[in-house]
């Protein structure tokens, strides 16, 4: 039972980081029906803006620096990655945006092979090893269940940036704007939204969001190069397809049922089906329910 | 467009034929001697310290004035730690640079991807440090310098049995990896012949970030050691996070986790844990001080296992290119000379020389090859403690 809880544990905190990925996709496809490609390489830049400007502060490296510092290597992260999404959104997606939706798709995976050569030039092919932002501890739950502190963060800032996100989606001017935008372009853009800035901010919010994965999986898991945003990105896809596409809380909660999941498949029965239990279940809920747990929810969409 | 009349243009290629006909009959003075390694992605550090060796082996033979008065010439290409790029970096070497020889992988996988290659092209082939037994097998060409993983995983199998004393181990393998597979199989076999216990055999594949749920279940069977044949990255990152769910049992390596850069993920996660290496760098043997000093003036960093394999790999061939100009100058002419039929024999007479090294006075050992062109080495076993290594115990085959 102790080995049960652990992996639901661990599944929880590796999960949040697909979740937060697979709001990005989540957003975008709402609002311009498109699947974004390229965001798991944004997740991939995110992890290496964070690496430099950890760097540049000297977190991690100069012994005793204050964990507090680990906060503007976030924000930073998040902004570059917020910028960089906007300069997708418009040098890539707008000029296509009124071509059949096959062309967008194929821009996309164009985009996504970009950032990934551009990562091995820039970066260099060779894996990365994140410094120690943060003093790793290990912490024991009940009944022997150990977590460490970097996991309780990637939690915690995980938690925080997706409650934030539905407030801004529910609560706020954009938000409400975002929604309108979500359920009819045209009708919107008659009512006088501005659809383009309404696109740029969410390119901007999902981007940043897949940046604070990038900086989240560089404190757990502190190794990075410019080919890791590959498979979390695929995953991250199907996290919000068995969510429902579109739909904020049912990425919440793909991201978190596909976590758990594949450490209960390599903990139980082999490694080997690691990334095939990702495929797996995006077949089942194509078969079974092609519109995802919560996609029937048409109001929630963004 | 500017239009050449025809006597213009006649003219023109006369020149130039008469032009470069002196090059063609001119005797090319260089050796050409191919290399591939993992100079960037998740082992680079393989593919630098090799590279590194080779170097410094073969500038001090130039400096010396070469082989017979011929200069050597190292063309080195980039795999990015990826056998199907190490089979086109191989293929490139030797159909476009026309090289005799080649040096390289250190990682199986690659080294058996290149391997068929050389083999049917006979081009001889040295892996300075490829331990899996296939990779000779591949045909007569292919050799090496370091010892194999039968006796590598049959020499951990004793050291945690008898001199460790343990008797429940784990064993957590790369299964995308031949060399990893292949070193899990021999060392359980030994343990289990030596009356020890596997009580877990999980694996992972190379790239992978997260471990914790491969972990887990090896902690819940108690194990009191955790055998990795696995690499350098991954095994920094496996320890560190053994650690973070309470699993402090010793960790034992093999070769893979020769690297600078180990200690450097795994910081103190490895404290108490055991590797075997291919040499000692503070071996007092003269030969081992003299490389490890001149490598160290050189790069700046002293030389792990796999750049002194290199250095003893490049020996060995260029040995055997000695031996050539003095039983047969003429093929040894050849070498140098445009890739033709002289030149094909002169390899397979080469390729013989090469299966008759016998006593080479390597830094890694006295280097004979046996009828199946591997080495039989000593190897050696070091501890890790506060972040840096000590010499624990060396063991003859």
């Amino acid at each position: 039972m102790q080995e049960f809880f652990q992996q639901l544990a661990n599944g929880v905190a590796w999960g949040s980081i697909y979740a937060l990925i697979a709001l990005g996709y989540t957003m975008v496809y709402g609002i311009l029906r498109l699947i974004n490609f390229a965001h798991g390489d944004v997740y991939m830049v995110g992890a290496f803006a964070a690496y430099y400007l950890a760097g540049a502060l000297g977190v991690g490296t100069v012994r005793d620096a204050s964990p507090l510092l680990a906060v503007p290597v976030l924000l930073g992260a998040m902004l570059i990655c917020a910028l960089l999404g906007v300069l997708i959104e418009l040098f890539a997606y707008r000029p296509v945006r009124r071509s059949s939706r096959l062309t967008a798709l194929i821009t996309a995976i164009g985009v996504s092979l970009f950032l990934e050569n551009a990562g091995i030039r820039l970066f260099g092919a060779d894996p990365k090893f994140f410094p120690q932002v943060i003093t790793p501890r290990t912490i024991t739950l009940g009944e022997g269940v150990m977590v460490t502190n970097h996991q309780i963060t990637v939690v915690l800032v995980s938690v925080l940036l997706m409650v934030g996100l539905t407030l801004f989606v529910q609560r706020t001017r954009t938000g409400k704007a975002m929604r309108a935008v979500s359920f009819h372009r045209d009708a919107a853009s008659l009512m006088g939204i501005p659809v383009d800035r309404i696109i740029t901010i969410t390119f901007a919010i999902g981007s940043a969001l897949a940046a604070a994965a990038g900086f989240l999986v560089g404190l757990t898991n502190p190794k990075i190069e410019p080919l890791m945003g590959i498979m979390p990105g695929i995953k991250a896809f199907v996290a919000a397809v068995l969510g429902g596409i579109g739909s904020i809380p049912g990425a919440m909660i793909g991201g978190l049922l596909m976590g758990v999941s594949e450490y209960l498949v390599v903990g139980y029965i082999s490694s080997t089906y690691r990334d095939a239990i990702a495929f797996v279940i995006l077949i089942l809920v194509l078969l079974v329910k092609p519109t995802g747990l919560l996609g029937r929810n048409v109001a929630e969409k963004v | 467009m500017i239009r050449f009349s025809k006597t213009i243009r006649f003219t023109a290629v006369v020149l130039l034929a008469m032009a470069s006909a002196p090059g063609c009959a001119k005797r090319e003075a260089e050796i050409k001697i191919g290399e591939y390694g993992s100079l960037t992605g998740t082992t680079a550090t393989f593919g630098i310290s090799t590279k590194n060796g080779i170097e410094l082996y073969i500038d001090n033979l130039n400096a010396q004035g070469g082989i017979g008065g011929k200069k050597l010439r190292i063309l080195v290409e980039d795999d990015q730690s990826k056998p199907e790029e190490a089979a086109t970096a191989v293929n490139k070497l030797i159909a476009q640079d026309g090289v005799v020889a080649v040096l390289g992988e250190v990682a199986s996988s690659r080294s058996l991807a290149a391997a068929p290659i050389c083999q049917s092209a006979g081009v001889p082939m040295i892996t300075p440090s490829s331990t899996n037994p296939k990779v000779t097998e591949i045909g007569t060409y292919i050799f090496r310098v370091c010892y194999i993983d039968p006796f590598q995983g049959e020499v951990i199998a004793k050291f945690a049995r008898n001199t460790l004393h343990l008797s429940k181990a784990a064993v957590f393998r790369d299964n995308k990896n031949d060399y990893s597979v292949g070193l899990a199989n021999y060392f359980s076999e030994s343990f289990l012949k030596l009356g020890g216990r596997i009580v877990s055999d999980e694996s992972y594949s190379e790239g992978d970030q997260d471990f914790k749920a491969q972990l887990t279940v090896i902690k819940a069977k108690r194990p009191e050691f955790i055998f990795i044949p696995g690499y350098y990255t991954e095994v920094g990152l496996i320890a560190r996070q053994a650690r973070e769910l309470g699993l402090n049992v010793p960790m034992l390596g093999g070769d893979g986790w020769v690297s600078d850069r180990l200690l450097e993920i795994a910081q103190d996660a490895l404290n108490g844990s055991y590797l075997v290496n291919h040499y000692w760098e503070s071996d007092p043997n003269p030969a081992v001080q003299e490389f490890v000093q001149s490598y160290r003036k050189r790069y700046g960093a002293t030389p792990d296992g796999l750049a002194a394999l290199a250095y003893d790999a490049a020996g060995v061939l260029t040995d055997a290119m000695q031996r050539l100009l003095k039983t047969d100058p003429k093929s040894f002419e050849a070498l140098s000379g445009p890739p033709n039929a002289d030149q094909k024999d002169a390899r397979a007479r080469l390729r013989g020389l090469i299966a008759a090294t016998r006593d080479y006075p390597g830094v890694t050992g006295r280097i004979s090859l046996d009828d199946r062109r591997n080495a039989v080495k000593t190897a050696v076993f070091l501890g890790i403690e506060n972040r840096g290594y000590t010499f624990v115990a060396t063991v003859e085959p």
